[in-house]
């Protein structure tokens, strides 16, 4: 073998080796650093120090800041931590470096305000949030659509819900649903119905994937409270009639509650228990639901939208 | 060939390489360099309140890494270039020298210039810290970590910038390494991006990301700055990275270089 042949199979064997040796080591260091990736990302926290020092590029630092705060959510929700309070500072710089960055409003409002796990249990920095997204953006029905999702889901207050959606509803470009969900805001009626049509409003008015699959697994809960709900109500109507609770779901059809036996939008009959509950079968195969749930099962995790995992 | 030789032989080149850049006036950086930090460090506590520490740390530290680059990447570019537009190239070779050889020879120069040249920064920047500070403290021997990571991050913009040198003009290799210089001070939130990325772009993202280099977490500025500890474990894998990275660059351009017509 010659000397530059030799050479040439060294060098080839450190490129190979080296190269898998420095992206193995570079997903070393990542797995180690994700947290402090963050912090470091906050150590300027002034949007308008960070403005000047991004020498008018702020839409690529606003990507780039969306995209730590995103990374950062979907790490935080991973590891099942309550911890997110870098949340609200990334999104701040985000917004405030692109006031026009639309989905950091969206899906930041829908990572800060639900409870950990599913998100930081933090709704009031969702509102100001919001408000500062239409203060920038008053033309953008979208916003008064999350702003009113947020007062009706998280804080329950369907005054100021109602407020929201009717704002939205008088802009030039808006849904047709927006008018209506005002009106039901305001009579406070329907829970199920409103919830559906606020979740169908989404799934129809995007084209991410993930919104649409994230909107239907919300749809499919919604479907399994309401069953639950109503089979619980006719457990208590045969009671009522006959002194005792149903032995199964058969005693119920027999006498004339329901028809056939009822099960849940996957297919998997819903299961009567000894004390009148009503269950799901798989508590983890619909995510989101809240009735149906075994005593102090947790609710199923689901998955954070767009957050990486 | 013993392998003594190869040694002295990849000393000599190295060592060549080092003077030229000396006799180039390259440490001449330093002046301005201490311009800079004298200015800053004596303006600094005339002008605000309680940041004279950190502004020192913050502007000396940035200011080695910058300067360093600058130098790498100048001089890099026209380490093989060079030494074809002046034939000198030909004496090296027609000597018992093999070219992967002067390949190592040149990064080794060129990287020990540039830890010469760290060295005399770093005594500005502790001399800049006392002068504000008037003592040292615990704390600030994390900055001697910020600059082993500087001198990291050197190794791989040398070995970048020799092997760009190895095939293409001095401008486009100037171009090139500043260019995966920018991108990887970006790296993070480029593996960040591929992570949210599905399918095959996604696929094609995270390849990407993960072959250029690094230079996110070789930068520890901002953190030793407010005295915050480096983690053992993170000195340790920048060693490693730097490194290993280097030596995939420095293979790449030997490789190049040997098939490297020179006539």
């Amino acid at each position: 073998m010659t000397a530059t042949r030799r050479a040439n199979l060294v060098a080839s064997a450190v490129l190979l080796l080296s190269m898998a040796g420095a992206m193995a080591t570079l997903y070393a260091i990542d797995h180690m650093r994700r947290e402090s990736v963050a912090q470091e990302a906050l150590y300027v926290r002034s949007p308008k120090v960070l403005r000047r020092l991004s020498l008018g590029y702020t839409g690529l630092l606003a990507d780039i800041y969306w995209t730590r705060a995103v990374q950062y959510f979907g790490e935080q929700h991973h590891n099942h931590s309550h911890d997110f309070r870098l949340l609200a500072p990334l999104l701040e710089v985000t917004t405030e470096l692109d006031p026009r960055l639309l989905p950091a409003y969206q899906f930041g409002a829908n990572f800060l305000a639900p409870k950990p796990p599913r998100g930081a249990g933090m709704p009031g920095a969702a509102l100001e949030l919001m408000k500062y997204g239409i203060q920038h953006n008053p033309g953008q029905w979208r916003l008064y659509y999350n702003l009113g999702f947020l007062y009706y889901t998280e804080l329950k207050d369907y005054a100021k819900a109602a407020d929201a959606f009717t704002e939205g509803a008088k802009l030039p470009v808006t849904n047709a649903f927006m008018p209506i969900l005002a009106a039901r805001m305001a009579q406070h009626a329907g829970e199920f119905d409103t919830a559906r049509m606020l979740w169908f409003t989404t799934y129809q008015s995007t084209k991410d994937a993930q919104i649409r699959e994230n909107a239907v697994e919300h749809l499919l809960a919604l479907q399994v409270d309401e069953d639950v709900t109503r089979l619980e109500q006719v457990v208590e109507k045969y009671q009522q009639q006959t002194g005792r609770l149903p032995a199964s779901m058969g005693d119920l059809e027999r006498a004339g509650f329901i028809r056939g036996t009822p099960s849940d939008p996957k297919g998997r009959a819903y299961r009567l228990m000894p004390d009148g509950r009503i269950e799901v079968q798989d508590p983890q195969s619909i995510a989101f639901i809240t009735k149906g749930l075994p005593p102090g099962a947790e609710p199923p995790q689901p998955r954070p939208v767009n957050a990486g995992h | 060939m013993s392998s003594g030789g190869v040694n002295s032989r990849i000393g000599y080149i190295a060592f060549n390489t080092f003077r030229e850049a000396v006799r180039d006036r390259v440490l001449y950086n330093l002046i301005a360099f201490a311009l800079l930090l004298s200015g800053a460090a004596i303006l600094v506590g005339e002008i605000s309140i309680d940041i004279e520490r950190l502004v020192v740390v913050n502007l000396g530290l940035t200011a080695v890494s910058l300067f360093g680059v600058v130098i790498a990447i100048f001089i890099g570019i026209g380490l093989v270039s060079k030494e074809i537009d002046k034939r000198t190239l030909y004496t090296v070779l027609s000597r018992p020298v093999r070219r992967w050889e002067f390949v190592v020879g040149k990064f080794f120069g060129l990287t020990g210039t540039l830890v010469v040249n760290t060295l005399f920064m770093a005594i500005g920047v502790f001399l800049a810290l006392l002068y504000v500070a008037h003592k040292f403290e615990k704390m600030d021997a994390w900055v001697l970590v910020a600059l082993y990571f500087i001198v990291l991050q050197f190794l791989i913009v040398c070995a970048l910038a020799l092997f760009f040198s190895t095939f293409s003009t001095p401008l486009m290799s100037a171009v090139f390494t500043f260019a995966l210089f920018v991108i990887g001070s970006l790296a993070e939130d480029l593996r960040g991006f591929a992570r949210i990325t599905q399918g095959l772009g996604g696929w094609l993202a995270t390849v990407v990301a993960y072959l250029v280099p690094n230079f996110s977490a070789l930068n520890v500025i901002s953190l030793v700055a407010h005295g915050d500890p480096v983690p053992g474990r993170l000195i340790l894998y920048n060693s490693v990275y730097a490194l290993l990275y280097s030596a995939m660059a420095i293979s790449g351009a030997v490789l190049i270089f040997q098939r490297r017509n020179l006539k």
